[in-house]
């Protein structure tokens, strides 16, 4: 598309915001490359934490009343907490902060975002997200242990614990978090549409862009459902408002609330809830696209399709928000609807499944770790997905709603397939990123335990949930439709649980190691054909493109093209190269005949 | 090749795990027959595509990886590399059209076996079920057939369901207290379900029937108990720390036997005077420091273990405990003394009162907290409790 005003005058004018300092190279820094390192490097650590609450609440269920210092009111807490960093402060951000960021101007062919100074800010306004967030650990009461839907009345209710300033504090921390996303969503989403660079067109891009592109419009459309919802929930909380919040009493005591409705939260939770599933599942989707291609050396099998299914997606996922509803109380004959709308997404869903397999399919599958981690991501997601159709049909759902199998689908679908992919995608750019590659073998390792782990975790759960075990339980003794060989399932869940958790940190060793001793890394390692990989300096200095700006002559999935000199043509190639996307190539269906 | 190899051992694995694993539905015991259908049904279809979808993705990987020859460029025709393939429109068109298949396959019998759950059958006995933080009690329309009006601003002490004193309908009404509740075999139960405080869910898993409690609404569900015996009742809404301890039961009886236990229950109207005999008697907690202890056993959860009623919970009840003599595991006994007392909330494990399991956690209380809470414990009754 055209060129953009904005980067050629930033060049001309020496670059407004380029780096003078160290301070405002590496910390206040304008770059998107730097933000996104910097949203990238804060999201892990809060992912860390994340992690080790997963465990902590793990070794209560696989050995309870061993470990003393976990009362039930902390377990509560420790899901709560676990919940919520990882759905909001590790997956959100390091998909769009952190890939987004990093990807987008790069892939597009940009300098920068459009507005660099906003890009700084949501990145600072982030950390102060993530910091009001920790300092709940710490505010008298603990953080709130509501779970992390934040279910009203008993959020802000004694009962639950960090009723008090815990709830308060995650809520200031999510509307802060929210106006850190909407800085950043505006920036990826103007970028895409305004600063292609020439040739890019939209059905150019690789799907990586796609993904997260369609995932921070959801963004936008949805986190003010949260806000508002946040905003309505503090008001209830400080200043006794009943937004939420119907006539009751509280542990025997009268309250003075009257007439809200708690359902209604749960409706304005779920309109931000569901679409943030695909807000981390589409980027996903788009990313480990990416890395099948390249690493399959085979153009990506149907790529309109891709595109058209991750909008269609986009689409129905505002649709679908009742489906975590089916026994909450709403108006039973909703059932009928939302059921109806949930399944029809596995259509979309399943022609990307379908396709990333036809693109292995013929290709040429070169095992790299970051191909491994796309693999382990089709097997999880297959599982993930499946499971999805039991709970998206309504009576099913009945028996198996707040179930362990819940917990077990929801876990493989939005928490383990991502973040194999969040993997795939850091062993896949790092060399860009750092000049430097991530170390192989410890790769293996971290791949192998994390996959085989988590497999291992969640596949047994299905079945404690289809037996009826209730999530959310700090302890079961005394049940007796559970039998006692479930105790020692969950013992075995546990010890994966702490296997993958040590396992995590291979990697966090790998990305610190071999920032300083990894190999030097080609300017293409892969060998692929998209831009961000075509810079003229590895890694890209600031506007990523020196003096001229790339032109765009082809799509981004030109491998393995007959006649063509190597296995790939890049991007930016001379239109003589060849590898035309399809709709321009010669008449595709009729070569097909011939073979 | 080990990815081939292990997503191999992951689909036997599983496929090996599902017919071995002792961990199944619990034996149904309601009409709900249809819920477990579809869960075969979708098992079925799921489980297939699973299988080909991985099995499709392993023999493509074994196929087509890459092998070593020379230089990565393209080779001669013939020899194996990668294909250039970008789509096959067909192909897509009949993988979009089998999967709406198979989509609509699972939808359509699904939204029947829907169909009947959102339809109770006319004549079934209705049932209110309230809960609340952390028990259950119960509520049945009495000789009028009518239930009588509520709100939250009636529950006290002798009135937990918050019915209103000056309504008629009310009067006859049956109130269960406890956590257990019978049902008649083989009439239909429609359930309705209320809370004076925050969300709860009444799910007992052989009736596979189960719904939310919305405090501020009345919602419901129905099922029809086909198998006699006692069921566990368990909360399955997070509703605080004392959430997983919310348990009660359902006894599901034969319709003469269960006819003789309605009849036993006690009328709304004969609770109401007998609250009024007792209180006129005893003066309700003019203590605040008693008080105070009765807020902390709530929201601490010490309630969802320990009753003041004299019932057995998780844990011994505290009516007369305060300078019982009790009997720990190991045998020994001791009188419970406030000082006992102090020393057992702190360290929970060093002495278990004996028949109960060691499953007490530690709660931090400060102090005065701890001296509160004492106050309440002695406000149920004891030997010591006259100080």
């Amino acid at each position: 598309m055209a060129q953009t005003l904005h980067a050629d005058t930033a060049l001309a004018h020496g670059a407004p915001h380029a780096p003078q300092s160290f301070l405002t190279r590496y910390v206040w820094s304008q770059d998107h490359k730097v933000i996104a390192v910097q949203y990238s490097c804060i999201a892990i650590f809060t992912g860390m934490v994340g992690l080790v609450l997963s465990d902590l609440m793990r070794l209560q269920l696989g050995f309870p009343g061993v470990f003393a210092f976990i009362d039930a009111a902390r377990y509560y807490q420790f899901v709560t907490m676990h919940g919520m960093i990882m759905v909001i402060y590790l997956l959100t951000a390091l998909f769009l902060g952190g890939f987004g960021n990093y990807l987008i101007p790069l892939m597009v062919g940009a300098r920068d975002m459009v507005f660099p100074y906003l890009n700084m800010l949501s990145v600072w306004v982030f950390l102060l997200a993530v910091i009001v967030l920790m300092a709940s650990f710490f505010a008298p009461g603990g953080p709130t242990g509501a779970g992390w839907t934040l279910y009203p009345p008993q959020v802000i209710m004694p009962g639950t614990p960090g009723h008090d300033w815990g709830i308060i504090l995650m809520l200031v921390s999510l509307l802060i978090f929210i106006v850190a996303t909407t800085m950043g969503g505006l920036n990826y989403v103007t970028t895409v549409l305004q600063l292609r660079c020439q040739g890019m067109t939209l059905m150019r891009m690789p799907l990586s862009v796609w993904g997260i592109f369609t995932a921070t419009i959801l963004a936008l459309l949805a986190f003010p459902a949260l806000f508002v919802s946040g905003v309505m929930l503090l008001l209830d909380k400080t200043l006794g408002s009943s937004f939420f919040m119907p006539a009751m009493v509280s542990l025997g005591q009268a309250t003075g609330y009257r007439g809200g409705s708690p359902l209604l939260f749960q409706h304005l939770f779920w309109f931000f809830g569901h679409p943030e599933v695909y807000i981390i599942a589409l980027p996903a989707f788009g990313v480990v696209s990416d890395l099948i291609s390249v690493h399959a050396r085979k153009a990506i099998f149907g790529y309109r399709m891709m595109v058209w299914a991750i909008l269609a997606i986009g689409v129905l996922s505002v649709v679908v928000w009742a489906h975590h509803m089916f026994v909450s109380g709403m108006n039973l004959y909703f059932g009928f609807f939302f059921a109806t709308t949930t399944l029809i997404i596995a259509v979309p869903t399943a022609i990307k499944v379908y396709n990333w397999l036809l693109t292995l399919w013929r290709g040429d599958i070169h095992l790299t770790v970051p191909m491994l981690f796309a693999l382990a991501f089709i097997c999880t997601f297959i599982n993930g997905g499946l499971t999805g159709l039991f709970l998206g049909n309504v009576s099913v759902d009945i028996p198996l709603s707040g179930s362990y199998f819940v917990v077990a689908h929801f876990h493989m679908v939005m928490a383990v397939s991502p973040i194999l992919v969040v993997f795939g995608g850091i062993y896949h750019w790092y060399p860009k990123v750092s000049g430097r590659m991530l170390n192989d073998t410890i790769g293996k390792w971290h791949f192998w335990i994390t996959f085989l782990g988590t497999y291992a975790i969640y596949f047994p759960m299905h079945y404690l949930g289809i037996m009826g075990m209730p999530r959310r339980y700090y302890a079961y003794d005394g049940y007796q439709f559970i039998p006692p060989t479930a105790q020692s399932l969950n013992a075995f869940i546990t010890i994966a649980a702490l296997i993958v958790g040590v396992g995590q940190l291979l990697f966090i060793a790998n990305l610190l190691w071999s920032w300083f001793h990894g190999a030097k890394a080609d300017p293409n390692p892969w060998r692929a054909a998209s831009l961000e990989w075509q810079t003229p300096q590895t890694p890209p200095a600031h506007l990523n493109w020196g003096d001229e700006l790339p032109v765009v002559h082809r799509w981004a999935y030109a491998y393995s093209v007959p006649g063509a000199r190597e296995d790939f043509i890049a991007q930016n190639a001379p239109p003589e190269d060849g590898g035309d996307e399809p709709e321009q190539a010669a008449p595709p269906r009729r070569k097909e005949r011939a073979r | 090749m080990a990815i081939a190899v292990a997503l191999i051992l992951i689909v036997a694995g599983s496929v090996l795990f599902h017919l071995a694993s002792p961990w199944w539905t619990t034996p149904l015991a309601s009409n709900w027959g249809s819920i477990d259908g579809m869960l075969q049904l979708t098992l079925l279809i799921t489980g297939g595509f699973f299988v080909v979808l991985n099995a499709f993705l392993v023999w493509t990987l074994l196929r087509y990886r890459h092998r070593e020859r020379g230089p990565n460029v393209v080779r001669s025709p013939g020899e194996l590399h990668a294909a250039y393939r970008p789509d096959n429109k067909r192909l897509e068109r009949m993988l979009i059209i089998g999967t709406a298949v198979g989509i609509a396959a699972l939808l359509a019998p699904g939204l029947f076996v829907y169909a009947e759950y959102v339809r109770p059958p006319e004549g079934a006995l209705v049932m209110e079920v309230l809960g609340q933080q952390w028990k259950w009690a119960y509520r049945f329309a009495g000789a009028d057939g009518r239930f009588g009006g509520v709100d939250p601003r009636f529950v006290g002490a002798s009135n937990p369901l918050g019915l209103d004193p000056k309504d008629a309908a009310g009067v006859d009404d049956l109130i269960v207290p406890g956590d257990e509740v019978h049902v008649p075999l083989g009439r239909p139960v429609k359930v309705l379900l209320r809370s004076n405080d925050v969300l709860h869910d009444f799910y007992v898993p052989p009736f596979r029937a189960r719904m939310n409690i919305v405090p501020g609404t009345v919602t419901s569900f129905w099922f029809t108990p086909t198998v006699t015996g006692r069921f566990e009742v368990l909360c399955a809404q997070l509703c605080g720390v004392g959430h997983y301890n919310m348990r009660g039961f359902v006894v599901v009886d034969q319709p003469a036997a269960f006819d003789r236990w309605l009849a036993a229950q006690t009328t709304f109207a004969a609770v109401q005077h007998l609250a009024t005999a007792v209180a006129t008697a005893t003066p309700a907690n003019a203590d605040p420091l008693v008080a105070r202890g009765q807020a902390l056993a709530q929201s601490k959860g010490c309630t969802a273990c320990h009753t003041i009623d004299g019932s057995t919970g998780v844990g011994p009840t505290w009516k007369g405990l305060l300078g019982k003599t009790e009997r720990f595991a190991d045998g020994s006994s001791a009188r419970l003394d406030a000082n006992a007392l102090r020393h057992d909330i702190r360290e929970p494990a060093a002495r278990v009162a004996q028949g109960f399991a060691p499953v007490m956690p530690k709660t931090e209380l400060s102090d005065a907290e701890l001296d509160a809470l004492i106050a309440y414990i002695g406000a149920q009754g004891g030997a010591a409790a006259s100080r």
